[in-house]
């Protein structure tokens, strides 16, 4: 292991202590799997600002954290996480403390016939070797030393199955919860989903940082859609105000599925997501909202990448950042290949700056190489309306009110974009929890 | 009830107001008149509060208060009401909402029991019928495509809902048909009463047909040039600006 450099070197020996606690033996591919991911993630090591992904986000404050692997089953109190469940009955939901399965706080496995959910480890003990397939890197996808970093520390998470045909009207639930560590942890869960041809599902993925956690989340998303599937996806961040998070959302999409995917960006210290669709055959829909909320010295960093593979795909994609302080990076990059002829895609990436000590990056990037597209891009970076404040408070409003009241209703615009009425209520609901706990509002 | 004493103003540097003198009691309704750029929208603006006016010289109180102290909100609570010539759209932020807040903002200023959700919205809804307009502007967002019409319209129901001591109507008729204009007027006539008071800044004397105001002033300059009865708006009508700018310059 000569030439390793030291940001790497605790998670090469947190792996020999991983793999000695995996209880019974793997079967040999998984091991050669994760001790094959080890490498290339040793390698490689963190990314650097030279590389244009990464131009604006720094890993050098993740670095500089010796994060451990999650050995020992952690707990939460029932309690602390309540205001992080979805009210409305899911049909499921699967709770994860410190990356491992919670039995006493999920809830009893699901009886819905065409779905099926099991945690990762279970199923990596039971049916390892249909998983195989899912688990090895995919031709197409970038490679990432996070993912590789999640695959060398595979352990549990989630694999959901939803049967041709079945329409699931009730939303699954997975929530992920940090903790407070002496020593902070990494975790790595990995979330496999798989919607067959026709088959329609709600998905509610949730990371929720209690007070003092400070460990890294470094999950893998990967989502596969067949012919006519469709999946609304809501994915909150609501790390701790120390927590580092790192989200990779893979979605493969199939003849006239459709993806939506919502995603909440409303707490952590130092957060990256990437999320990348791959429309591979036509009239594949991709719709993208998301939303980022930044104060104090945080860092949220979301990279979107649309790939429309195939004619007649189409793609919306709308992300809007409310900046009270630290930065918030945006890159959002539709490519549209040669024979994807009559692509409709459209992205928007709007900001409120709302104070002199905050940096907004935003790149929106098209990559045509077809003729007869329908393609639009814009980025904006604003203030609050003055007109409209002034307005508020010619009738009345307190200026603290008129401006939660706008930053509200710039917030709004995306989350009116949820299609499942529930996950709007509780979007809404986890929304105006974080404008409420937050210092975004500095007066200039 | 609001006094205004030799007020100087300038905007960007430029004098707008150059000494202008205005007393309005309660029970009284007020109407400034005009030439384009005689200050009649910024008079409006800086009693309103709105930013961006250096007062370089005189006073204003209102009901005893020093008015160009005090925030917009402020103002608003102590009964000051400005409908805008031009309402501002707000997205997402529901027109209902916004009325219900505001009324309760007053309210809990004057030391008053908030009122619940049902008898909001009825209380809205009968001053909504006295407007002719739809119920369904209630569930928009603010003034968001709203036609001209209607957002003058929902300016005078947000007066008629939070029933100001002193209204201060900055050209509220332009842009109206004479339906709209007959509706706007019935509502603000619906408002006087002994103990409020209305000024009216308006270029046109045509909705002075509609509201009989008890004083008429020409405002010219960033000054009052001329007072007089209602009269005066009707030899206004006829003459035009040009003689009383002459008799003062004279």
């Amino acid at each position: 292991m000569t030439g390793m450099s030291d940001a790497v070197r605790p998670y090469a020996e947190g792996y020999k202590d991983f793999e000695s606690a995996l209880a019974c033996g793997a079967p040999p591919w998984l091991t050669a799997l994760r001790r094959e991911a080890l490498a290339r993630f040793t390698s490689g090591g963190f990314p650097g600002e030279r590389e244009e992904d990464w131009k604006y986000t720094s890993t050098r404050s993740l670095q500089q954290r010796a994060f451990i692997p999650a050995l020992a089953a952690s707990s939460a109190a029932a309690v602390a996480i309540e205001p992080a469940r979805l009210r409305e009955t899911p049909a499921c939901t699967l709770v994860f403390v410190d990356g491992r399965h919670a039995p006493a706080l999920s809830t009893a496995e699901s009886t819905i016939n065409g779905l099926h959910v099991n945690t990762l480890a279970a199923a990596l003990t039971h049916d390892a070797a249909r998983l195989e397939s899912y688990l090895v890197p995919e031709p197409g996808w970038s490679a990432d030393p996070f993912i590789a970093l999640n695959t060398a520390f595979l352990r549990d998470g989630v694999v959901i199955e939803v049967d041709a045909g079945i329409r699931l009207a009730q939303p699954l639930q997975l929530l992920f919860v940090s903790t407070r560590q002496a020593h902070p942890l990494a975790c790595h869960p990995r979330i496999l989903v798989r919607l067959g041809a026709g088959a329609h599902g709600v998905l509610v993925e949730t990371y929720l940082g209690l007070e003092g956690a400070a460990n890294l989340t470094n999950s893998h998303t990967q989502i596969a859609l067949e012919d006519g599937a469709c999946l609304e996806h809501l994915r909150l961040q609501r790390e701790s105000p120390e927590g580092f998070h790192v989200g990779r959302v893979h979605v493969t999409q199939q003849h006239a599925s459709r993806y939506l995917s919502n995603n909440l960006d409303l707490g952590g210290l130092w957060v990256r997501n990437d999320l990348h669709a791959r429309l591979q055959a036509a009239e594949a829909t991709a719709v993208f909202n998301g939303l980022y909320v930044v104060n104090a010295h945080r860092h949220v960093d979301n990279h979107t990448r649309i790939d429309h593979l195939a004619p007649h795909t189409r793609s919306d994609e709308l992300y809007r950042g409310i900046v009270g302080g630290g930065r918030a990076v945006f890159n959002g990059k539709v490519v549209v290949a040669k024979h994807a002829i009559k692509t409709d895609a459209s992205q928007s990436n709007d900001n409120l700056l709302l104070s002199r000590q905050a940096e907004i990056d935003t790149k929106p990037e098209l990559e045509i190489y077809a003729d007869d597209v329908k393609c639009s891009h814009g980025a904006t970076i604003g203030q609050l309306d003055e007109q409209a404040l002034f307005y508020l408070r010619s009738r009345g409003l307190d200026p603290e009110t008129a401006r939660g009241l706008l930053i509200g209703a710039f917030a709004v615009t995306v989350l009116d974009r949820i299609s499942v009425p529930e996950l709007r209520v509780f979007a809404r609901r986890q929304l105006s929890h974080a404008l409420a706990s937050q210092v975004v509002i500095e007066l200039s | 009830m609001l006094s205004i004493k030799n007020l100087h103003a300038r905007v960007a540097g430029k004098d707008i107001l150059k000494g202008l003198d205005l007393e309005v009691q309660a029970g009284e309704t007020h109407a400034i008149m005009g030439p384009n750029g005689s200050g009649k929208s910024t008079l409006a603006h800086i009693l309103a509060g709105r930013e961006g006016y250096e007062i370089t010289h005189g006073s204003v109180t209102y009901l005893g208060m020093e008015l160009l102290t005090m925030a917009p909100e402020e103002r608003a609570r102590e009964g000051m009401f400005l409908a805008f010539q031009y309402p501002v759209e707000i997205p997402g932020v529901n027109n209902v909402y916004l009325l219900k807040a505001a009324y309760n903002a007053i309210r809990k200023h004057r030391g008053e029991e908030q009122l619940d959700a049902v008898d909001f919205l009825a209380l809205v809804k009968a001053k909504m019928q006295l407007m002719e307009m739809d119920a369904s502007l209630l569930s928009r967002a603010v003034n968001e495509g709203f036609s001209g019409g209607e957002k003058k319209r929902n300016e005078i129901l947000q007066m008629l809902v939070l029933e100001p001591k002193l209204a201060l109507l900055d050209e509220t008729d332009s842009g109206l048909d004479i339906d709209a204009l007959k509706v706007v007027a019935s509502g603000i006539n619906r408002l006087r009463s002994p103990e409020r008071a209305v000024v009216m800044v308006t270029h046109y004397q045509r909705l002075l047909d509609y509201i009989e105001p008890d004083f008429v002033h020409v405002l010219a300059g960033g000054r009052i040039l001329k007072s007089g009865d209602k009269s005066l708006a009707v030899e206004l009508e006829r003459r035009g600006y040009d003689w009383v700018l002459a008799e003062a310059a004279a």
